[in-house]
């Protein structure tokens, strides 16, 4: 889901980076006021292992394929939504830096999609209501405990990857640079997204249910001091209630994921005369035709370049500059070639 | 079946050692001396970031426009020594990701945008080639950055324009533990891998105790870790003890590259040049 610099605007660029520097801010005033400095090394250990922890494949049973995770959720449940929020920002700044997965100048959206809603979203909306229900109330209390963090570990997850997939459609498509139309792009997404989130929160769930049979005091939001010591649910159980909310949330989210678009595009298309449309430069009638792409590409592109009416505007100029522009573009290119070959010759003369 | 077996362990330790070694080889490049290396590494984000910023606002069939844009990033690989090769090297497996956004543009605008003879390019196929080299050039200009700063100089100065040093301390620490985690997960892969032979990747039995061994181990060691910082004095933020000062040659360069990148932007050089080529 790691974004790339060329897929955003400068302006949605910009806009992210206000977003989750907001984020960031809030989480570190949040750390400064628990003046804890013990936190700190705790999170860069924990944020180094969800790091290594990304490479590890995990075999999806019934598959021949591999999953690994991705650990907005993981990093929540153990550090809470802020500490995990910034250790997150930084996983994400040093994946960008050093392994070049996402932009630099796209740091500021990968942030937002990929730790504003795994750590905030699924803290504060999934993981902290669940924990704190009283499902399951009939039955004895760890047992109780331990599907409510599996529930909330796998329905974070789904719902907060459905969440980071759709923004990253959101942003491009704001941007205007894929061709690609919205809806097809947001089908192709969230379906990906839906099986991703669900190998990851199953992923989620085995290691802070582990997490929860020897150290249940390191996860946030469990009541560690009514937890009766009973005997311990066997593996295969533990599977099978697994598999069966697997089917569940799987199912029941199909669903959502699919008519969750038409909701949106009635949020995007039908408020033609909030100037929705004209923003976006959507039509729902002709959505995605072909023959006045080009125009509709101008108008997005218009509304967001720095110098719009830039370039290829009519036609007749367009083929008199094209020539030029082309044999421009080789005299570049050969300047470059040579810039190289000169840079090669004057090391060798150095290394003479 | 040993054959099997090493190719297995190959695959799965591959990944993880080759992540460290890359790493390792990061620190190595931006360890050199060069013009580039000795920049002020504030100067050079700030720069790097002008350049992405003007790449990616370049109109989506600008090609002659965008074309010239590629003089930066060379120019810097050739000032600093790297080799242009180690940087496609290093990102093959970007490459083809930041390559493949834009592949669906021809099929959607299919608009014709110029006919050289008998062959018309549709503005897709424009699109598609602006939306790969925007990609690429910044690449390439990350990189040049990343590989000619150290992260302890570019925490540094990140302190320098007071980013809090909660995030920049954070950075510094999960840097550093990161490689160590990696050779951990390398181990315990390849001790999983040697006892499972012929399976891939982690059986659903031992998911949540693979990792969560690890985690509760690692938690240990992030107390034994904070215990021996304390020792040593620590208060809650580094000491840099190398905090570069920004000399007017820094500046100037951030200050002449950005105007460049600004007349690039606006004025297209590449069709003058063509122009003037042409005419003469």
């Amino acid at each position: 889901m790691h974004m790339a610099d060329a897929l955003l605007a400068p302006a949605v660029a910009a806009t992210m980076y206000v977003a989750s520097g907001a984020a960031t801010g809030i989480s570190i005033n949040k750390i400064r006021k628990e003046d804890d400095s013990k936190k700190i090394p705790t999170m860069a250990v924990t944020a180094a292992l969800v790091f290594a922890g990304q490479m590890i494949n995990y075999t999806i049973p019934g598959t021949g394929s591999s999953g690994h995770m991705c650990g907005g959720m993981l990093l929540s449940a153990l550090l809470g939504p802020e500490a995990g929020f910034l250790s997150m920002v930084v996983i994400l700044a040093i994946q960008c830096l050093f392994f070049a997965d996402g932009g630099l100048m796209a740091l500021g959206a990968n942030c937002w999609n990929m730790a504003f809603y795994g750590c905030f979203v699924g803290y504060y909306l999934i993981w902290k209501p669940i924990m704190r229900s009283k499902w399951f109330g009939g039955m004895e209390k760890k047992a109780a405990a331990r599907l409510k963090i599996m529930i909330a570990s796998i329905l974070g997850c789904v719902l907060t990857l459905q969440l980071g997939a759709f923004s990253v459609v959101l942003e491009t498509t704001l941007s205007g640079i894929t061709e690609l139309p919205f809806k097809a792009f947001l089908l192709l997404m969230q379906p990906i997204h839906l099986a991703i989130g669900l190998v990851e929160g199953l992923v989620t769930s085995a290691v802070l249910l582990f997490v929860f049979e020897s150290r249940p005091e390191l996860l946030g939001e469990v009541d560690c001091d009514n937890l009766g010591l009973t005997q311990k649910r066997s593996l295969k159980t533990t599977l099978v209630i697994l598999a069966v909310v697997v089917a569940l949330v799987g199912g029941g989210l199909s669903l959502f994921a699919s008519s969750n678009p038409d909701g949106l595009e009635w949020a995007l298309f039908g408020n033609a005369e909030a100037g929705y449309s004209e923003n976006m430069g959507l039509d729902e009638d002709d959505f995605g035709i072909k023959s006045d792409a080009a125009d509709k590409a101008e108008e997005i592109q218009e509304g967001i370049a720095i110098l719009p009416d830039y370039g290829f505007k009519d036609s007749d100029s367009a083929a008199g500059t094209t020539v030029s522009g082309l044999v421009g573009s080789a005299a570049v290119a050969v300047f470059t070639l040579l810039l190289c070959m000169l840079g090669r010759f004057f090391k060798h003369r150095k290394a003479k | 079946m040993i054959m099997t077996c090493f190719v297995l362990l190959y695959t799965g330790m591959e990944k993880i050692d080759a992540a460290v070694a890359e790493l390792r080889e990061m620190d190595d490049l931006a360890a050199l001396e060069s013009p580039v290396h000795s920049l002020h590494p504030l100067a050079k984000l700030l720069t790097t970031f002008i350049y992405i910023f003007v790449t990616v606002s370049f109109d989506k069939y600008d090609l002659s426009g965008l074309i010239v844009m590629l003089v930066y990033p060379v120019l810097m690989f050739q000032a600093s020594g790297i080799k242009m090769s180690t940087c496609f090297y290093k990102l093959r497996i970007v490459l083809p990701l930041v390559c493949a956004v834009g592949l669906f543009n021809p099929f959607f605008d299919k608009a014709p945008m110029l006919s050289i003879g008998a062959l018309t390019v549709s503005g897709g196929v424009i699109s598609m080639i602006t939306l790969m080299m925007k990609g690429v050039f910044s690449l390439m200009a990350s990189f040049i950055f990343v590989s000619t700063t150290s992260l302890d100089a570019i925490c540094a100065a990140l302190r320098k324009i007071h980013i809090p040093s909660v995030i920049v301390t954070l950075l510094l620490l999960t840097f550093r533990y990161v490689t160590v985690m990696m050779e951990e997960v390398s181990v315990m892969t390849t001790a999983y891998m040697l006892r499972a032979p012929g399976q891939k990747g982690i059986n659903y039995k031992a998911w949540g105790s693979f990792l969560g061994q690890l985690l509760l181990r690692s938690m240990d060691r992030s107390e034994e870790l904070y215990s021996s910082m304390l020792l040593r004095g620590f208060n809650g933020e580094f000491s840099y003890a190398d905090v570069p000062k920004g000399r007017l040659a820094d500046w100037l360069f951030t200050i002449a590259a950005s105007v460049l990148f600004f007349v690039f932007r606006y004025v297209n050089v590449a069709e003058l040049l063509g122009n003037i080529i042409m005419r003469g």
